[in-house]
């Protein structure tokens, strides 16, 4: 299949813009460096903040969020499981996150109109992470600390380090989506093959 | 009359949730195994074999193959000649629950008023609890943890009886496709036809439970079984969403007797990651 690049890419954070514009839908990756996690309520809260407006508790100038919350972390070892959350429950918030500077994003599954195009107009970058595969991504996590809202537990905002972070680009900064190729490719239409 | 203790409940629940958290089904895993000489698509291989290599190494580390051990449903069912000492039948149960997501290191997912206030409970309680009663004396408890990525995913619709058999498969195949990479592909479906709106949503999620590769008894059921899960595979949603021939590895359909005016049916969607057991006390 011409969409996927068979040569792993490596990745290291903070993201500068000329590498979130050189990733294509269908690369596979690994990143290495500091990712920040959050899900729905530390969206909301971020949002809440930029109405009022007030500074966000991080930076988010060429960061990657990662959407997910963990298990809790066993004796002995870095991080629980840690696998992504579906990111369509992020959508209306994204496009406020994206013009501070977010540059990626890590989840499950498609995003809306509006976050695609405000990651073409921000030239940022989606990538998918195996839902459900939360024991071996978090091999990868080196270390996990919580930046802020503590209170909100599984959901609370994390700085990880990660080294070897296995994902796929998803959406680029163009827009392609994978989401839609490769279901369109492997698509059977019965109707024509009937006939 | 036996006399079964809450305390021995509790410990049973909590063992089973432990224990489906850390340890995928056989049936799922020799599934997921065949799915991977199956799938065409590249990185549908490869999104399959990450899946594996997960539950491999969650089943070996002792750790949670999934971050969302999702909310607790238990079914139970309860022998007439049973009688519980020593506490209440629910509280075991949730008893069970706490101990097993605190000592098991599960997440706790669970909010107390689903609306206003969201507040975690900071135990994974309370359990959604079935419980039957049934002949003889023992006890015997079916468990789920079920994640909401595939539970958002699900839908109910109260069907005609004009609807018949095509409206049934275009309204399973749909819910599917349409849930496309959030429940996490490759899924396990579990439908039920029939009884009331309720009693449909619940015969769907035993029908999750079923094991991958076992059929209805009733060879029409079984039949539909197998055309829709061939209409699901022909999406092309494939594994992790990202285009495949694997969408999913098994329709389960149940039926329970309805009304003469309808025939609702339940779409109950669960994850690759299907954890669940039984114990009988």
């Amino acid at each position: 299949m011409a969409y996927i690049n068979a040569d792993t890419i490596r990745i290291t954070t903070p993201l500068t813009r000329d590498v979130a514009l050189s990733l294509k839908a269908g690369d596979n990756v690994l990143i290495t460096g500091k990712i920040l996690t959050a899900r729905d309520a530390a969206h909301k809260k971020f949002i809440e903040l930029l109405e009022k407006g007030e500074p966000l508790p991080i930076d988010l100038h060429g960061q990657i969020i990662y959407y997910a919350g963990p298990t809790p972390t066993p004796p002995g070892r870095a991080s629980g499981s840690f696998g992504p959350t579906t990111s369509y429950r992020m959508d209306k918030y994204t496009p406020q996150l994206l013009e501070r500077g977010l540059l990626g994003m890590i989840g499950k599954g498609t995003r809306s109109t509006d976050v695609i195009e405000a990651m073409k107009q921000h030239g940022a970058v989606y990538f998918a992470a195996t839902g459900g595969a939360a024991a071996l991504i978090a091999r990868s996590i080196v270390h996990s600390e919580i930046v802020c809202y503590d209170d909100l537990g599984a959901e609370a905002v994390r700085l990880l380090t990660v080294v070897d972070f296995p994902a796929i680009v998803a959406i680029d900064s163009r827009g392609v989506n994978l989401y839609e190729i490769g279901c369109n490719t492997y698509k059977i239409n019965r109707e024509k093959n009937e006939g | 009359m036996r006399e079964i203790t809450a305390c021995q409940i509790k410990d049973t629940i909590k063992t089973l949730f432990i224990n489906i958290n850390y340890e995928i089904g056989d049936d799922v895993l020799s599934s997921l195994e065949s799915a991977v000489d199956r799938e065409v698509s590249p990185v549908g291989k490869a999104i399959l074999g990450q899946i594996i290599e997960n539950d491999i190494i969650a089943k070996n580390e002792r750790v949670p193959m999934c971050q969302d051990t999702g909310m607790a449903v238990v079914f139970a069912e309860v022998g007439q000649d049973v009688h519980i000492t020593g506490g209440s039948f629910a509280n075991a149960i949730n008893e069970g629950v706490r101990e097993a997501y605190s000592e098991g290191y599960l997440r706790k997912s669970i909010v107390s008023d689903p609306l206003f206030d969201r507040k975690n409970t900071g135990d994974n309680t309370p359990a959604v609890i079935y419980t039957d009663i049934v002949p003889g004396d023992k006890i015997k408890l079916t468990v789920t943890c079920k994640g909401f990525g595939s539970e958002n995913m699900s839908r109910i619709k109260m069907m005609t009886p004009a609807d018949g058999v095509d409206g049934v498969l275009d309204f399973i195949v749909k819910t599917v496709v349409e849930a496309g990479p959030n429940p996490c592909p490759p899924t396990i479906v579990g439908v039920c036809i029939g009884g009331t709106m309720d009693k449909a949503a619940q015969l769907a999620k035993l029908a999750t439970i079923r094991p991958v590769g076992s059929r209805n008894s009733d060879p029409r059921y079984a039949e539909l079984e197998a055309e829709a899960l061939r209409r699901i595979n022909e999406s092309g949603v494939g594994p992790g969403g990202l285009g495949g021939r694997i969408t999913c590895l098994a329709v389960n359909i149940e039926s329970y007797p309805t009304h003469i005016a309808g025939m609702p049916v339940a779409v109950n969607i669960c994850c690759h990651a299907a954890r669940h057991g039984e114990a009988v006390i």
